[in-house]
C-alpha cells in the first residue's frame, strides 16, 4: 500500500479498513464489506468516467476485500485501464490487482499482455520494472508464451538500466522454471553467460541464480561460465571489505554473490585448465584462512556471513573431493565447530562431516573427532543434533572403531529420543553386521539391541541375525547359548522369543549336552514365553517345536500333548490351527526318516542385499542416505569384509533405494524363502520348487517363517525326495556316451549372439534337427527349455545330449541336466530342461553336445548354449538425477567399457528399443539430455554378488564417413562384467 | 452427561468456565474458540466434533453458551437444558449480555452449582431457585426457612413452595405460535408448519390445582362420542385441531394426560411455559407473497412483489416486514410502494419494505427495477426465497382455550373469583415464498 502521507493517500480506503478493523463480529463485517461493494458498484457502473484517484482507491478497496477471503467478480476493468495511467501508483496498484486476481481470462489476458507491452518497450525504467515484476508474480503459461522472447532481449541489451536488468534476470528466472519448454536460450546463452563480468553486482547477482537455474539443465551450454564466476569470485574474495561499498555486509564482501558463484560452481567437476583451477583453489584457501582470522565484528550477523561462505566452500570442495589438502583442512576447520557454542553451527559442522566422512581423502580425519562427536552425541540439547551426530557416527565408522561406536550408539539408545529410535537400531544392526569381526560379538549385539529396543527392532533385524547365524556354522552353537540365556530372562520381548525360537529349534541340540539347557528345558522355556506372544510368533514357535520333535525325539511326547491341547488344535486362527493340526500328524505318522528329511536345518541363505540396508533408506528417502551408503559401498570394497560376502552390494542397495524392484522387497526372508532357498546341495528338488511352487509362493508368504518352507509343497517335496532324496545333487551326466564330444560348431559363435536379447528362438536347424529353446530367469537362476524336432521319419537312436563346462566356467555356473529319452521318433519332438545358476559373472558359454545315431550314422553336434551374463540382469528404474550420480561414482577407467562401431542392422529407434529391453535392463526414458540416447540401468543378479550396470547408447545417424555409427558405453562395478556386456551388445546393433 | 460449561464473549475469551467431569481437560475451551467461533468459515451446526469431544452451542446476542461432553448424550437434552440455562440467566439479570455475564459471574457459578450436578441436570425452576439464590448477599435464614427450602427441593413438588398468598388471584395465558412456511412462486404450499407455545404467568394463592382444555381434535372427539352428539359433534367438526406432537412443563400429571388427556397441574408461582407444540394441518396462512422477477438484459431486473392478507378483516396484523433479496452484482435499485416504507439495503443484498399495520384481506403491492453490472462470473443468481415477518393476533394454527379451571379446595377461593386473561399471537417463522 503506498504511504497515506502524500496527496493522494487514500483517505476513503483508511476509512474503510479502520471500519473493518472495528467490526465486533464476522456478522458486522460482512455487512460492511457488502455496504462498500455495493458502491464501488454503483460507481463502475460506467455513467460517468472515474478519474484515476478514485480508480484507484475503488481497485485498493477490493483488493483489501479480496485479501479479506472474499471473492471479486468485477473490478477488472478498472485495474487494466489503471495499467495504462501515467503515475506510479496507479500503475503500481493496477499491477498489484492484476498480479493477485486475474486467472487466465482469455479476453482480458489480451489486454493485459498489451499494457505489459508498451510498459516494457517504454524508456522509463520504474515502469519496466513493474511489468517485469507483474510477469514474474503470475508467471503463467499465457505469460511466458507472451514474453519469454522479449525479457532476454533487456536483459542483455546494452541500453538497459542496472534495475531493469537485474528483474528481466529474476522474471526469466520465474519464466524458465514454470515452463522451461518456451523459454529458449539458445542464442543468448554466451550474452547471459558475460553478466558475470557485469559491473553491478546487483545484476551480476540476479544473472547468477538464472545461470544456476539453466546450466543444472543444460551443464555443456554454459560451460563457459565457470571460468568467468572463478574469476568473478577470487576478485570478490581477494577484495578488502570497503572495496565493494554498497555489497559489503558487515565486513564481509558480498557473502550473497560468493554463495551463488560457490554454488553454481558445484554444478560443474573441477575445471579442466589448470591456470582456472590454480585461481579456483587459491579462492578457497583464502576463503578457508579467512575461517581462522580474528572476527572483525562481534556482530552475529558477521559471523553468520562468514559462515555461510565457508560453509558454500567446503560443499564445493566436498563436491570436487579430489583436493586431500583442502579436504583435510575443511575437516579441521569444521572439526572447531563441532565445539562452538552455536548450535547451529555444531549442526552444519555435523552435517558437512557426514559427507566428508565419505572421502577417501578426508575419512581419517573425521575420525579423528570421534570422541567429539560421541559427546555431542550425548549432551547435545537440540534432537537435530543428535540426529546429526547419529549419522556422523554411522558416516566414520568402519573396522577400527566399529566397536567403539557401536557399544555408543547402544548405549545411547537407552535414552534416545523416540523418533530417531527405530532408526538407531537398524545402524546399529548395519554397522554390527558390516564390520563384524567375529561373529559372536555380532550376535551379541543384536540381542542387545533387541533387548534394548525390542519395539523398534523390525522385523529385517531379526531376519538378518537369522541369516547371518545360519550361514555361519561357526557362531550357531554360541547364537544358541545366548538366546537361551537371554530367554531367561523374566520379561523378554516378543522379538527376541522369535530369534529365539528360531534358532532353538535349528541349533537347540548345540547345547543340549549341558544339563542346564538340556531339550525339556529348552522346550520349557520357550513354551512359557508362548502364551504372551502374538500369533505370527505364536505360529513361528509351533514350528520350532516340530523342529524340536526331530532333534531330541524324548521331547516327543510332551510336543504332542501341547499340539493336541484344544488351545493349539482348536484355535480360532486358522493358521495356529492348521500347524498344530499337521504337525500332530507329521509327527505321529511320519517315520523318523522322513521327519528328519522334512525337518532338516534350514539350507544356508543365498548371498543377498542386507534388508535392512534397505529398510534404511527407504526410511530416509533416496536423496538423503544414498550417496554416503554409496560412498560406504565404495569404501567397502577396499576393506574386505570377514566372510567377503556383502560384496558389491552397495550398487544394488542404492539402486533398490530408489526403484521397487522386487529384490527390494522388505520381507527378506520370506521372498528369499521359495525363490532363492535354493542351495546347490538341494539340486533340482529346490529349483523345482522354484519353479513349480513359484507363483503359489505369495500364498505361501504367510508363514512368517522360512520353517515351513520345505513342509509347503508336499506332494512336489514328497515325490521328488522318493525320486532323488534332496541330498543327491550333482548333476548326474544324461548318458554316458562313449564317443569325445565333437568340437562347437564354427557358428555356434553367432548363434549365441541371436540370443542375447531375446530368450526364445530356434537356436539350431538342419536337415536332420531342430532345436528350439525357451527359457526364463529369476534372479540368479534360470531355467532353459530346449526341444530337439527330429525333422525326418526315421527315428533317431541313442539320442543324447550333454552340457559341459570347463575351466573357469565351472566356478562361474552351475548347471543341470535332465537326462533326455534316447529315442526321438520320426517327427516328433522331445523336451530337455537344464536348471543354471549363475555363481559370479561369467563371459564364456557352456557347450552343448548332441549325440545321435540317424540311420546308422553318428551325428555329433556342439553348439554353445545360449546363456550370456545379461541373462541374470534385473532391471531398475532410476530418475535422471540418481542415474548421472550413479555414473559419476563409476567413473574408474576399469569400471568403463567403451566401443565405437557402425550400425550393422539400420537405426530403426523401436527395434533398439527392443533389443534394450530384450537385454534385461530397464530402459530408462527422460534420462539423458539428448533423445537420441539410450540409457539403462540394471542388476545383475549372481550367486556371490550383485553388479549394477548402466548403459549408454548414442547413435550418431551422421558420422564423418557418412555411415551410421554408435558408441555405447557400459559402466559397472566389476571391470569383467562391463567388458563382456560390451563385447556383447557390440554385436548386435 | 455433560462434562463441561463454557461461556464466550464474541472474541472467543472465556467469560465463564465450569467443568464437570474429568474428562474433559481444560484444552476443550481452546478448541471450541478455534474451531467454532474463529473457525474459518462460519459454523452453521450447532453440534461441532473436534477429537471425539461433542461441543453444543446456542448463541445470544454476542454470547456463545457451550456444553462439551465426551459421551453420547441426548443432544435435544443438552440442547434443553441450554435454553434453560439462558432463561434462568435472563430471570435473575435480564438481558443475556458480556457486561451482565461479568457482573454477575459469581451468581452464574452459584447457579450452574446448582443445575447440573456432575454433568445431570437438576431443577431449574426459576422461581424454586430464586427462594434460595438470591442476589442480595447472604443473608442467614432461619432454621424454619431452610428446613422449608430442604423440604421443597427433594420434596414431590419442587417448583412450588407452600404458603403462597395473593389479595387478587390473577392467572394470564398467552398462546404464541410461530408459524414457518415455504411457498413455490405459483403459490403452492411446499412445506408449513407452526410451533407454539403456551406461556403462563400464576399468581394463586396456596397449592392450587387447575385444568387446562383447548381443541385438541382427541378430547372433542372422545366427547363427542361420549357427551350429546349433536352439540359436541358440531363443535369438533370445524374448529378442533390435531396436535402432532407436544411437550409439557413438569409440572403438568402426564398419567392423567396420557389415560385422559387432560392437562390438570399445580402451577407454579410466576412466569413459565406450560406446554409446547407443534402442528402441520389446516393452518391458517395470513399472508399470502405473490412475486413477480422479469429479468431486462443482462443489466436489468424487475421485481414485482404482491402480499395479501388473509384473515378477517377486523383483525390488525402488525410489524410487517418484507425482505426481498437482490443479486450480489446489483448497482442500483429504485423502488416504488403503495404502503408503508422501502429501502435497498447494501449491507444485506436485499431490499426491505416495512409496513406498520394491515388489516385482513387486504393487498398491497411493491415493484422495484436493479440495475446489474455486468461481471466475468458466469454463474446465475440463484434467486434465493422472499421472506416476510408479520405478528397477528391469533393463532395460525386455529387451536382455542376451552377452559382454565382453578380448584384450591384448602383456601376459600373458587374459580370464579380468580381473575383469567388470554392473548393470542401469531409470529412468522421462517415465511418464504420463492420467486
Amino acid at each position: 500500500m503506498p504511504a497515506v502521507s502524500k496527496g493522494d493517500g487514500m483517505r476513503g480506503l483508511a476509512v474503510f479498513i479502520s471500519d473493518i478493523r472495528n467490526c465486533k463480529s464476522k456478522e458486522a463485517e460482512i455487512k460492511r464489506i457488502n455496504k462498500e461493494l455495493a458502491n464501488i458498484r454503483s460507481k463502475f457502473k460506467g455513467d460517468k468516467a472515474l478519474d484515476g484517484y478514485s480508480k484507484k482507491k475503488y481497485v485498493c478497496k477490493l483488493l483489501f476485500i479480496f485479501l479479506l477471503g472474499h471473492d471479486i467478480d468485477f473490478g477488472h476493468m478498472e485495474a487494466v485501464n489503471l495499467l495504462s495511467s501515467n503515475k506510479y501508483t496507479e500503475k503500481q496498484i493496477g499491477y498489484l490487482f492484476i498480479s493477485v486476481l486475474v486467472n487466465s481470462n482469455s479476453e482480458l489476458i489480451r489486454l493485459i499482455n498489451n499494457g505489459i507491452k508498451n510498459d516494457l518497450s517504454s524508456r522509463n525504467p520504474t515502469f519496466m520494472c513493474l511489468a517485469l515484476h507483474c510477469i514474474a508474480n503470475v508467471g503463467s503459461r499465457e505469460m511466458a508464451e507472451a514474453f519469454a522472447g522479449e525479457i532476454p532481449r533487456i536483459l542483455v541489451a546494452g541500453d538497459t538500466m542496472d534495475s531493469v536488468k537485474q528483474s528481466a534476470a529474476l522474471c526469466l528466472l520465474r519464466l524458465y522454471k514454470t515452463s522451461p519448454d518456451l523459454v529458449l536460450m539458445g542464442e543468448w546463452t554466451s550474452r547471459v553467460v558475460h553478466l558475470l563480468n557485469d559491473q553491478h553486482m546487483g545484476v551480476v547477482t540476479a544473472a547468477i541464480s538464472l545461470i544456476t537455474c539453466l546450466s543444472q539443465k543444460n551443464p555443456d551450454e554454459f560451460k563457459t561460465c565457470v571460468s568467468l564466476a572463478v574469476s568473478r569470485l577470487s576478485r570478490i574474495v581477494s577484495s578488502a571489505s570497503t572495496d565493494l561499498q554498497d555489497y559489503t555486509y558487515y565486513f564481509v564482501p558480498a557473502p550473497w554473490l560468493s554463495c551463488k558463484l560457490l554454488r553454481l560452481l558445484q554444478c560443474y567437476p573441477p575445471p579442466e585448465d589448470g591456470a582456472v583451477k590454480g585461481r579456483l583453489v587459491e579462492c578457497l584457501e583464502t576463503i578457508l584462512n579467512k575461517a581462522q582470522e580474528p572476527p572483525k565484528s562481534k556482530k552475529v550477523q558477521h559471523s553468520n556471513a562468514k559462515n555461510a561462505i565457508l560453509f558454500e566452500a567446503i560443499a564445493l570442495i566436498i563436491h570436487y573431493d579430489s583436493e586431500p589438502n583442502l579436504l583435510v583442512r575443511a575437516c579441521n576447520q569444521l572439526g572447531q565447530f563441532l565445539q562452538h557454542r552455536e548450535t547451529n553451527l555444531r549442526y552444519l559442522a555435523l552435517e558437512s562431516m557426514c559427507t566428508l566422512a565419505s572421502s577417501e581423502f578426508s575419512h581419517e580425519a573425521v575420525k579423528t573427532h570421534i570422541e567429539t562427536v560421541i559427546n555431542a552425541l550425548k549432551t547435545e540439547r537440540d534432537v537435530s543434533v543428535r540426529q546429526r551426530a547419529a549419522d556422523l557416527l554411522y558416516a566414520m565408522c568402519d573396522r577400527s572403531n566399529a566397536k567403539q561406536i557401536v557399544a555408543e550408539m547402544l548405549s545411547y539408545l537407552e535414552t534416545a529420543d523416540y523418533s530417531i529410535r527405530e532408526e538407531m537400531v537398524l545402524k546399529v544392526a548395519i554397522l554390527a553386521e558390516k564390520y563384524a569381526v567375529d561373529y559372536s560379538w555380532y550376535v551379541d549385539t543384536i540381542l542387545n539391541l533387541i533387548r534394548i529396543a525390542g519395539d523398534y527392532v523390525s522385523e529385517e533385524v531379526w531376519y538378518r541375525v537369522i541369516q547371518i547365524v545360519i550361514n555361519r556354522d561357526d557362531v550357531q552353537g554360541y547364537a544358541a547359548k545366548t538366546v537361551f540365556e537371554a530367554l531367561q530372562a523374566p520379561a523378554c520381548h516378543e522379538n527376541m522369543v522369535k530369534v529365539g525360537g528360531y534358532i532353538l529349534g535349528e541349533f537347540g541340540n548345540l547345547i543340549a549336552g549341558d544339563p542346564r539347557s538340556s531339550p525339556l528345558v529348552q522346550f520349557n522355556l520357550l513354551h512359557s514365553k508362548f502364551h504372551l506372544c502374538s500369533v505370527p510368533t505364536r505360529a513361528l514357535l509351533l514350528s520350532a517345536y516340530i523342529k524340536f520333535i526331530n532333534l531330541f525325539p524324548e521331547t516327543k511326547s510332551t510336543i504332542q500333548e501341547v499340539l493336541r491341547s484344544d488351545s493349539q488344535i482348536r484355535n480360532s486362527d486358522v493358521e495356529l490351527q492348521q500347524r498344530a493340526v499337521e504337525y500332530l500328524k507329521l509327527s505321529s505318522i511320519a517315520s523318523t526318516d522322513v521327519l528328519a528329511t522334512v525337518l532338516e536345518e534350514m539350507p544356508p541363505f543365498p548371498e543377498r542385499e542386507s534388508s535392512i540396508l534397505a529398510k534404511l533408506k527407504k526410511k530416509k528417502g533416496p536423496g538423503a542416505v544414498s550417496s554416503t551408503e554409496q560412498e560406504d559401498g565404495k569404501r567397502e570394497g577396499g576393506e574386505l569384509n570377514g566372510g567377503g560376502e556383502r560384496g558389491a552390494d552397495s550398487t544394488i542397495a542404492a539402486s533398490n533405494a530408489s526403484t521397487p524392484s522386487p529384490s527390494a522387497d522388505l520381507l527378506g526372508l520370506r521372498s528369499s524363502g521359495p525363490v532363492s532357498a535354493a542351495p546347490p546341495s538341494a539340486g533340482s528338488l529346490l529349483v523345482d520348487v522354484f519353479s513349480e511352487a513359484g507363483p503359489a509362493a505369495p500364498a505361501a508368504a504367510v508363514n512368517d517363517d522360512g520353517f515351513l518352507r520345505d513342509l509347503e509343497p508336499p506332494t512336489e517335496s514328497s515325490d521328488s525326495l522318493l525320486a532323488e532324496g534332496p541330498g543327491d545333487s550333482d548333476s548326474a551326466p544324461p548318458s554316458v556316451v562313449s564317443e569325445d564330444p565333437a568340437p562347437p560348431m564354427p557358428q555356434s559363435d553367432e548363434l549365441l549372439h541371436k540370443f542375447v536379447c531375446k530368450s526364445n528362438g530356434v537356436l539350431f536347424e538342419n536337415q536332420l534337427l531342430q532345436i528350439g529353446v525357451k527359457s526364463e530367469y529369476r534372479q540368479n537362476l534360470g531355467r532353459m527349455y530346449l526341444f530337439y524336432g527330429n525333422k525326418t521319419s526315421v527315428q533317431f537312436v541313442s539320442f543324447s545330449t550333454s552340457v559341459t563346462y570347463t575351466g573357469e566356467l565351472q566356478s562361474q555356473l552351475n548347471v543341470q541336466t535332465k537326462p533326455v529319452e534316447p529315442l526321438v521318433e520320426g517327427g516328433a519332438q522331445v523336451q530337455q530342461v537344464i536348471n543354471i545358476e549363475c555363481l559370479t559373472d561369467f563371459s564364456d558359454a557352456p557347450l552343448l553336445n548332441i549325440k545321435f545315431r540317424y540311420g546308422g550314422a553318428l551325428q555329433n553336434l556342439t553348439l554353445k548354449l545360449p546363456v550370456t551374463v545379461n541373462k541374470f540382469f534385473q532391471p531398475t528404474e532410476m530418475v535422471s538425477h540418481d542415474f548421472f550420480q550413479r555414473w559419476k561414482q563409476l567413473s574408474q577407467p576399469q569400471q568403463e567399457a567403451q566401443k565405437i562401431f557402425k550400425a550393422s542392422h539400420g537405426m530403426d529407434k523401436e527395434v533398439l528399443k527392443g533389443k534394450l529391453l530384450g537385454l534385461g535392463m530397464a530402459l530408462l526414458e527422460n534420462v539423458d539430455p539428448n533423445p537420441e540416447n539410450f540409457v539403462c540401468a540394471g542388476v545383475i543378479q549372481t550367486k556371490a554378488q550383485q553388479v549394477g550396470c548402466l548403459l549408454r547408447l548414442e547413435p550418431n545417424a551422421q558420422a564423418q564417413s557418412g555411415e551410421q555409427m554408435y558408441r555405447l558405453t557400459l559402466r559397472s562395478s566389476k571391470d569383467t562384467v562391463s567388458k563382456r556386456l560390451c563385447d556383447l551388445l557390440a554385436e548386435q546393433f | 452427561m455433560i462434562g463441561g460449561l463454557f461461556i464466550y464473549n464474541h472474541k472467543g475469551e472465556v467469560l465463564i468456565s465450569r467443568v464437570y467431569r474429568d474428562d474433559i481437560g481444560r484444552n476443550a475451551v481452546d478448541a471450541f474458540r478455534v474451531n467454532v467461533i474463529h473457525a474459518r468459515q462460519q459454523v452453521r451446526s450447532p453440534v461441532t466434533n473436534i477429537a471425539r469431544t461433542s461441543f453444543f452451542h446456542v448463541k445470544r446476542s454476542n454470547i456463545w453458551l457451550a456444553a462439551v461432553t465426551k459421551q453420547n448424550v441426548n443432544a435435544a437434552m443438552v440442547f434443553e437444558f441450554l435454553y434453560k440455562m439462558c432463561d434462568v440467566m435472563t430471570a435473575y439479570f435480564g438481558k443475556i449480555s458480556e457486561e451482565n455475564i461479568k457482573n454477575n459471574f459469581v451468581l452464574i457459578y452459584e447457579l450452574l452449582d446448582e443445575i447440573l450436578d456432575f454433568g445431570y441436570p437438576q431443577n431449574s425452576e426459576t422461581g424454586a431457585l430464586k427462594t434460595f439464590i438470591t442476589q442480595q448477599g447472604i443473608k442467614s435464614q432461619t432454621k424454619e426457612e431452610q428446613s422449608q427450602i430442604t423440604s421443597q427441593v427433594t420434596g414431590q413438588i419442587g417448583w412450588r413452595r407452600e404458603g403462597i398468598k395473593y389479595r387478587r388471584n390473577e392467572l394470564f395465558l398467552d398462546v404464541l405460535e410461530s408459524v414457518n412456511l415455504l411457498m413455490s412462486p405459483q403459490g403452492q404450499v411446499l412445506s408449513a408448519h407452526v410451533s407454539g407455545r403456551v406461556v403462563m404467568k400464576s399468581y394463586l394463592s396456596g397449592m392450587p390445582e387447575c385444568k387446562f382444555g383447548m381443541n385438541d381434535k382427541i378430547v372433542i372427539d372422545k366427547q363427542g362420542k361420549g357427551g350429546s352428539t349433536d352439540d359436541a359433534g358440531k363443535s369438533s367438526g370445524k374448529q378442533s385441531i390435531a396436535i402432532d406432537d407436544c411437550t409439557f412443563h413438569q409440572c403438568v400429571r402426564l398419567s392423567k394426560f396420557d389415560s385422559e388427556r387432560s392437562i390438570s397441574f399445580i402451577p407454579p408461582d410466576g412466569e413459565y411455559e406450560l406446554m409446547r407444540y407443534r402442528t402441520t394441518k389446516d393452518i391458517i396462512l395470513p399472508f399470502r407473497v405473490i412475486p413477480l422477477v422479469r429479468e431486462v438484459g443482462r443489466t436489468k431486473l424487475e421485481v414485482k412483489v404482491v402480499i395479501k392478507s388473509n384473515f378477517k378483516p377486523s383483525l390488525l396484523a402488525q410489524k410487517i416486514e418484507v425482505r426481498i433479496p437482490t443479486p450480489l452484482n446489483t448497482s442500483g435499485v429504485q423502488v416504488i410502494c403503495m404502503k408503508g416504507k422501502a429501502k435497498y439495503k447494501a449491507s444485506e443484498n436485499a431490499i426491505v419494505w416495512k409496513i406498520k399495520r394491515m388489516a385482513g384481506m387486504k393487498e398491497s403491492q411493491i415493484s422495484a427495477e436493479i440495475e446489474l453490472l455486468p461481471t466475468n462470473d458466469k454463474k446465475k443468481w440463484a434467486r434465493p426465497p422472499i421472506s416476510m415477518n408479520f405478528e397477528v393476533p391469533f393463532a395460525p394454527s386455529g387451536l382455542k382455550v376451552r377452559y382454565l379451571k382453578v380448584f384450591e379446595p384448602k383456601l376459600n377461593y373458587s374459580d370464579h373469583d380468580v381473575i383469567k386473561w388470554v392473548r393470542y399471537i401469531g409470529r412468522s417463522g421462517i415465511y418464504e415464498t420463492r420467486c
